[in-house]
């Protein structure tokens, strides 16, 4: 059992957390676990009483569940897809994040989807979605697509974990039956690791594209009714989009969080936040790019039944909300992240507060101001949320950040054996791809 | 095979509200407490819908029932992700209350918002308990629900035909808003039926389809007011 790989040597930080736990720790978790209890507490009387309770109404019968639906689904492609994409394209800087980028996409996945529960009016029958599948349903796309998602994610969570968790059965001794259980046997001979490496980058492979579907088809429930500023094609690219961007900011600020409490500093340093900063600014232009297309495109049209949305969100009962976004979304973001100087670990991460927020009013704003205004002229709706609404968004936010602190409990939530096969291996494999990059010496003399 | 088809004459409809009242005894449509409705949780199956225009002192109001439109081509059907929304061979937009999950996506796919939720279990004032009408299902809280054209008057017809060992003819079948309509705006019949009133009035040249353009074939037509009004100016 002496192999070099299995002491945890100069690592030892990543995890402490596992091996202590503070006093912080169990106040912080107690907070959580109260704020659901409370939360569950609530969703039993909505279950009990119905969901007359939520400010739901006619002719809005949406409101902010399926925002937070959207919200999180968006929120998950964060991790894998960044993950997998920065492993595909072997970037070196990602060894410290994907772990905790991982996480995060399976943790919000799990949430997004208890949104959807939390809005049905007879989740008793959930199962009829197995029983009758109506496969005309952009819902039932939704229910395919997610959970492939959550699956395959969950095997591109597990998978790079096992070094890990047979790193831990060998070094502890908590939980010892736990992590060998979990570890599946593994020894570290060559034959697992070329098994693994493999296994690890075709999971890589399959979960972009399934990623890329889960967003696109969540917008598609909006975008295949015909309702006005619901029906536009822009609608995939633009949720998917604005999901990565949601993502990557759900990403900084939990990295930053996790090197705040756990002291890991020294692995998820300035060039981390930097350079997701520099993909957060992309994004920040590319979500611009998509907002201002589909408004443009509304208002040259000027269809009076897109009309009345837009100008709901424009300058109508929507417009704080609409400015709001813009500015969380756009103005700010681009403002801290394109000066080089103030795109830090502090710029980034308000940053990325920033975007989260203006992203969920984005989701907000594109569920209810298409439900207040309907074709015929009925009279008009009105929806607040209620504080049944609001608890149970609040127990969603609170479940997660538990969850993920659990997590982070009981696996390294940095990739012991990435890290250091990066000091091993990656160094020069890295001096050897940029050799190869240029032209042999011989040729320049030549 | 029928093709049961609506038409409401807009130069008839005084606004009376008498249709909304008849589909709500007919079909168990339970009560919105003042502050529920205030919230904006009245179920009509049938809704007159009032548009004021113009300014004071030149103001027209205008009336408009709303009944479920029966589409052809159905937006609501579509969504349904466990297929409690569908059409029958008659063409009828049923919704099969024990199978709905209440996700609402149907109710906000329908164009013509005519598709309603049920907020809380539904409650009627001890007295009106024993007048419900047997004939049609209570739904349960937590289900969507719509205008069904009284499909169990349907039934009930076809039985009574069948009784008499004769054809369902012209007038068996009548949903309770037209049967209600003191001014006679409504007509109720066979669209397939080339000498029934409702496919003779289909040609009319005032007739319209609500939002026609966009595709979904309601079987609902109105006729256009401007008969009446013509005559009044002349």
């Amino acid at each position: 059992m002496a192999e070099p790989g299995h002491e945890v040597g100069g690592d030892r930080a990543i995890i402490a957390p596992i091996l202590e736990t503070g006093r912080n720790f169990y106040i912080t978790t107690g907070i959580l676990l109260s704020i659901v209890a409370w939360a569950v507490f609530v969703w039993l009387l909505q279950l009990r009483h119905g969901l007359g309770m939520t400010g739901l109404n006619y002719p809005v019968m949406w409101g902010i569940y399926i925002t937070n639906f959207v919200f999180f689904i968006g929120l998950s492609h964060a991790g894998t897809l960044i993950s997998a994409i920065l492993r595909l394209c072997k970037a070196e800087w990602r060894r410290a994040i994907t772990r905790c980028a991982e996480v995060l996409t399976v943790l919000v996945l799990f949430i997004g989807m208890s949104n959807i529960i939390l809005d049905l009016g007879r989740e008793d029958r959930l199962l009829n979605v197995l029983k009758h599948p109506h496969l005309r349903s952009p819902l039932l796309w939704d229910v395919i697509s997610v959970s492939t998602y959550l699956i395959a994610s969950s095997i591109y969570l597990f998978l790079p974990l096992i070094p890990d968790i047979a790193l831990m059965r060998d070094f502890t001794t908590k939980r010892r039956w736990f992590y060998r259980t979990l570890a599946l046997g593994w020894s570290g001979t060559p034959r697992q690791w070329r098994v693994l490496e493999r296994a690890i980058t075709v999971m890589a492979v399959i979960v972009l594209p399934i990623a890329v579907s889960v967003h696109t088809v969540v917008s598609w429930v909006f975008g295949m009714t015909i309702q006005p500023m619901w029906h536009s094609t822009i609608f995939g690219p633009y949720f998917v989009a604005g999901a990565i961007f949601s993502g990557i900011a759900a990403l900084i600020v939990t990295m930053a969080v996790l090197r705040w409490a756990y002291g890991l500093g020294e692995y998820f340093k300035e060039v981390h936040f930097r350079n997701l900063g520099a993909l957060l600014l992309v994004m920040t232009l590319l979500w611009f790019y998509f907002t201002f297309s589909e408004f443009l495109t509304t208002y040259y049209g000027g269809e009076p039944v897109h009309m009345r949305v837009f100008d709901a969100k424009l300058w109508g009962p929507y417009a704080p909300l609409f400015w709001g976004m813009v500015l969380c979304c756009f103005i700010i973001p681009f403002g801290i992240l394109a000066p080089n100087r103030t795109r830090n670990i502090p710029g980034t991460v308000i940053a990325s507060i920033f975007v989260m927020i203006g992203m969920w009013l984005e989701r907000y704003l594109i569920v209810v101001p298409t439900l207040i205004n309907p074709r015929l002229p009925i009279a008009r709706g009105v929806y607040y949320p209620t504080w049944v609404e609001l608890s149970l968004t609040a127990g969603c936010f609170a479940a997660f950040i538990l969850l993920y602190a659990l997590f982070s409990k009981v696996f390294p939530i940095i990739s012991v054996w990435e890290i250091r096969e990066g000091r091993h291996q990656g160094i020069e494999e890295a001096m050897e791809r940029i050799k190869g990059y240029l032209p042999a010496a011989e040729t320049r003399a030549a | 095979m029928p093709r049961w088809g609506m038409i409401i004459d807009l130069d008839k409809c005084t606004g009376c509200q008498a249709c909304v009242v008849a589909c709500k005894v007919e079909n168990n449509v339970p009560f919105a407490e003042p502050e529920q409705a205030a919230l904006g949780r009245v179920i009509a199956w049938m809704d007159v819908i009032t548009t004021v225009e113009g300014d004071y002192p030149n103001v027209r109001v205008r009336h408009m029932p709303r009944p479920c439109m029966q589409c052809d081509e159905p937006p609501c059907i579509k969504v349904c992700p466990v297929s409690a929304t569908y059409k029958n061979p008659e063409g009828l937009v049923g919704q099969i209350y024990p199978r709905c999950i209440g996700c609402r996506y149907c109710t906000n796919a329908c164009p013509y918002t005519v598709k309603y939720f049920n907020w809380y279990a539904p409650q009627w004032p001890e007295q009106m308990e024993s007048y419900l009408n047997p004939d049609v299902a209570i739904r349960p809280k937590g289900v969507v629900e719509k205008c069904t054209f009284c499909v169990q008057r349907l039934q009930k017809a076809r039985e009574q035909a069948r009784v008499e060992n004769r054809q369902l003819r012209e007038g068996d079948y009548i949903p309770a808003c037209v049967e209600s309509c003191p001014s006679n705006a409504m007509y109720f019949g066979d669209l397939d039926d080339p000498n029934s009133k409702v496919a003779s009035l289909a040609e009319n040249a005032r007739a319209f389809l609500a939002l026609e353009e966009l595709g979904t074939e309601p079987k609902v037509y109105y006729l256009r007011e401007g008969e009446w009004h013509g005559r009044a100016r002349a």
